[in-house]
C-alpha cells in the first residue's frame, strides 16, 4: 500500500434562502488521508466556483478502491503544472498496477524530471488505457513489445558489498 | 585481420515464465515466477508453493530483490492467472528440479553448516579430510596403471 489513496469527495454550498437546494459537486482525489482529501476538495472547488469551507459543505467521503489491485494497467495522466516561469498543461504515461501507484509515480517522476512540490502539480484526469495502439509514448510502447525479454547484465549481489575485503573477485555474470 | 567468431553471451533472461529466487525481502529463499515485466526494474510475481512458508502470494517486486534462476516455464502466456500457474508449476515439477538443482543443494549445505557447532565443524574437516584422501590413493592407482 502506496502512501496515497484515492478518495471520493461530494460537497456543496451551504443551503439558503435564495437557493434551498444547492447544487453538489463531485471530486476524485488524490491524497494521503480523507482530511487532506476534504482540505484539497475545498481548494480545487474555490478555484472554479464561488464557494469555500466557510460557506459549504462536505455531503460525502469514500475512499476509492482499486478494482484489479493484482493487474497490470497502462495509465494515461493529463495534469497542470506551474514551473518556475510559467503554467504547462502535460500529459505522461505511467505502467503501474493501480490509479494511486501512477499518481505516486507521477509526483516522483515530476520531482525527479522538473523539481515539482506537491502544490505546483494539479492533476486533471487519470486513465486507464487499454488498447495498446492508443499508447502515445515511447518509454511505456517500449515495455509492450510481443515476447519481451531482457539481461540483467553484471550485476554484484548486495551481501558481497557488505564488508571492504573479499578473498574472492565476485561472481556477476548470472 | 582474422575472423573472429561471435557469439552471444548465455545471460539469463527477464520474461514471463522464468523463475526467480528471492534474496532479499520478506519471501527471500522462496520461489516465484515472472507473470509479467511491468518495467525495467520490475515485475508482476507468483509463486504457487503448495507449502505455505515457500508461497509468494501474486505482487509486484523489484528485480533487485530476486535472482534469476535457471529454471523456466515454458509458453507461459502473459499474465496468467494463479490457478493455471498452479498447474503448470506442478506440471514443470519447478520445485523439484530447484531442490536437485546444484544451487539450492549448496544454499542447503551451506545453511546447515552455518548451524553447526564448533565440534561438528571439526568433524566435517575430519571427513573431507578422509574423502580426499581415497580420492587421492584412486588417482594414484590410476596414474601407476597408465
Amino acid at each position: 500500500m502506496g502512501r496515497l489513496r484515492e478518495y471520493q469527495v461530494i460537497g456543496r454550498h451551504l443551503p439558503t434562502d435564495a437557493n434551498p437546494t444547492p447544487k453538489l459537486y463531485r471530486m476524485r482525489i488524490f491524497a494521503p488521508n480523507d482530511v487532506v482529501a476534504k482540505s484539497r476538495f475545498w481548494y480545487f472547488l474555490a478555484k472554479l466556483r464561488k464557494i469555500k469551507k466557510a460557506n459549504g459543505e462536505i455531503v460525502s467521503l469514500n475512499k476509492i478502491a482499486e478494482k484489479r489491485p493484482q493487474k497490470v494497467k497502462n495509465f494515461g495522466i493529463w495534469i497542470r503544472y506551474d514551473s518556475r516561469s510559467g503554467t504547462h498543461n502535460m500529459y505522461k504515461e505511467y505502467r503501474e498496477m493501480s490509479r494511486c501507484d501512477a499518481v505516486e509515480a507521477l509526483y516522483q517522476d515530476m520531482a525527479a524530471r522538473h523539481r515539482a512540490r506537491f502544490r505546483t502539480i494539479h492533476i486533471l484526469k487519470v486513465v486507464e488505457i487499454e488498447k495498446t495502439d492508443d499508447i502515445k509514448r515511447p518509454y511505456i510502447k517500449q515495455l509492450l513489445t510481443k515476447n519481451l525479454k531482457f539481461p540483467l547484465p553484471h550485476r554484484v549481489p548486495k551481501k558481497s558489498t557488505k564488508k571492504i575485503f573479499a578473498a574472492s573477485r565476485p561472481a556477476t555474470f548470472f | 585481420m582474422g575472423d573472429a567468431e561471435i557469439t552471444t553471451s548465455q545471460w539469463r533472461l527477464v520474461e514471463v515464465g522464468r523463475i526467480v529466487l528471492f534474496s532479499y525481502g520478506p519471501y527471500s529463499g522462496r520461489l516465484a515466477a515472472i507473470v509479467e515485466i511491468i518495467d525495467h526494474k520490475r515485475v508482476l510475481v507468483d509463486g504457487p508453493s503448495d507449502s505455505p512458508d515457500q508461497a509468494v502470494p501474486r505482487h509486484s517486486a523489484p528485480l533487485a530483490n530476486v535472482s534469476l534462476t535457471p529454471l523456466i516455464i515454458p509458453k507461459t502466456p502473459r499474465a496468467i492467472g494463479n490457478g493455471p500457474l498452479r498447474t503448470a508449476w506442478q506440471k514443470e515439477e519447478v520445485e523439484k528440479k530447484w531442490a536437485e538443482s546444484n544451487w539450492a543443494q549448496s544454499r542447503e549445505r551451506s545453511k546447515k553448516r552455518r548451524a553447526l557447532t564448533d565440534f561438528e565443524r571439526f568433524k566435517v574437516m575430519r571427513m573431507r579430510k578422509q574423502a580426499r584422501f581415497e580420492e587421492k590413493k584412486a588417482l594414484a592407482k590410476v596414474k601407476a596403471s597408465a
